[in-house]
């Protein structure tokens, strides 16, 4: 049985409930154990690393200390946890001097080797995309599924552990491997301005009104995200941008956990998907999914 | 813009105080302008990232610190990966930002430093982000209480998305010790910026 520190971030008991409800869902349907970290601090996400570069290693520093003290992997649903937890492991095992500041800090020592992964990563290779499709028990045939992954799961590198950072395929291979159809499109890298949701809205609005019709463009019935900031600013602040194209784009945008709980037989309110602002319920009914 | 290129005008200093905080070789540059090219946010920024490569270089900190670039930079990354010189272009944004921030030059945004005030103050106080209550002070502190507040605030609540109890650390004593590390780190950090070049 696959065990995994489970981080699952400030937006995930907020913003983002039903992507943390759809994730537990169905990592039990998988027999994949999700263990909670207890009294887990924020990354310090957006914010931390442009104020002071020790506060960037202390936050995530905390929960890495407690997955290499119980052996375990640990992961994050959320693409700006997991990037904070694996760019601080990096930076305090390639950086002794910011490494002995963080054990003064936290009056913890410790090695800096516990595994970060994705949860994309722990549920589509660590479990394997094999497994999975024993498990499917609904082919979502005729959906056209966009797998749009963002800046901070992909990029640098180093941090994503893969090399097609211009264009990843991980996500475009669950959805065929799930019956649906994977739409080919170039914004699926592109960066939705998600550090400045609050503070220079009219930069994401621009930002994301460029991923949205791209999407619809190349013939998208919904968009797959595998991040809560990712989300809000595509489905949240869709009506907006919207009336802003004076074009109604109606364009579901779904977690990739939602999906994965769809095509293994979990229903509409299983997954929280009536927590969206655009309601993927006429969609999926007229697919014959739900 | 006008410079004129001379010796006595290149003012080292600044470059190496960003080198030696961002750990990245400036000097590397070779001004291919990738970084440039596949920024999403460039043409909002009064200067695109290859450019303010180049001001580090030469020590332009002046006309650099009072411009919007480092503040309009998203964090997206692209620069740091496509980079022919292996410089990480997006942390020395964030080196610029951490220099403004510590106090060492004047703030060219209003916006990001009040959010991030508020922002590191939530996990300071809470161990977490307390939604509603960072996005009311931000309101508030910048002036436009009403921000975002119709529709989407509304739908928000009502679709139980942002809730009014933050959700904290609720051990006392494990709050406690959050605040003094924070503490800790506050004074680390004001010894680190102002440390003298070797």
């Amino acid at each position: 049985m696959l065990k995994v520190a489970y981080f699952p971030g400030c937006s995930l008991s907020s913003t983002a409930k039903e992507y943390d409800v759809a994730t537990r869902l169905v990592c039990e349907d998988l027999e994949i154990e999700l263990v909670d970290i207890p009294e887990w601090v924020c990354c310090g996400a957006t914010t931390a690393h442009i104020t002071s570069e020790l506060t960037a290693a202390v936050l995530p520093a905390k929960s890495l200390i407690w997955a290499e003290k119980h052996n375990l992997p640990i992961t994050s649903p959320c693409s700006a946890c997991f990037s904070r937890l694996k760019m601080g492991q990096l930076n305090l095992k390639n950086n002794p001097a910011l490494k002995k500041e963080v054990e003064e800090v936290t009056g913890e020592t410790f090695e800096a080797k516990a595994e970060v992964l994705h949860l994309t990563r722990v549920l589509l290779e660590k479990y394997g995309l094999e497994n999975i499709q024993a498990k499917v028990k609904k082919q979502l045939k005729g959906l056209k599924i966009a797998s749009y992954y963002g800046c901070l799961m992909t990029r640098p590198p180093e941090v994503s552990e893969n090399d097609r950072v211009e264009n990843p395929m991980l996500m475009d291979k669950m959805v065929s491997a799930l019956g649906a159809e994977p739409v080919k499109w170039a914004y699926k890298t592109e960066c939705c301005g998600a550090a400045f949701s609050l503070t220079k809205t009219e930069i994401v609005r621009k930002l994301s009104a460029d991923i949205l019709k791209d999407a619809k463009a190349c013939g998208a019935d919904v968009i797959m995200v595998a991040c809560p900031l990712c989300h809000s600013n595509l489905d949240a602040r869709q009506p907006e941008i919207s009336k802003l194209l004076k074009t109604n784009l109606d364009l579901p945008v779904l977690y990739f956990t939602q999906v994965l709980g769809l095509a293994l037989g979990y229903e509409y309110m299983d997954l929280m998907l009536n927590k969206h602002f655009i309601d993927p319920k006429p969609l999926l009914k007229a697919k014959g999914i739900l | 813009m006008k410079y004129e290129l001379q010796l006595k005008n290149i003012k080292e200093g600044f470059r190496k105080d960003v080198e030696r905080l961002s750990k990245q070789k400036i000097s590397n540059c070779y001004q291919c302008g990738k970084c440039s090219a596949g920024c999403p946010v460039a043409y909002a920024m009064d200067y695109p990232p290859s450019m303010a490569m180049r001001m580090i270089q030469l020590g332009m900190h002046d006309q650099l610190m009072s411009a919007n670039t480092s503040w309009f930079c998203v964090s997206c990354e692209t620069c740091t990966t496509r980079c022919p010189r292996e410089i990480d272009i997006a942390k020395v944004m964030d080196t610029l930002k951490i220099m403004a921030q510590a106090g060492k030059y004047k703030m060219s945004d209003n916006e990001i430093p009040i959010f991030d005030w508020i922002f590191l103050k939530s996990i300071e106080l809470t161990g977490k982000i307390y939604e509603l209550g960072m996005i009311g002070a931000y309101n508030v502190l910048s002036l436009n209480p009403f921000k975002d507040v119709f529709p989407m605030g509304v739908k928000m609540i009502l679709k139980g998305k942002i809730s009014f109890i933050p959700h904290m650390i609720y051990n006392p004593f494990e709050l406690i010790k959050n605040i003094r590390m924070f503490r800790k780190i506050k004074k680390k950090d004001r010894e680190r910026i102002y440390e003298k070049n070797a």
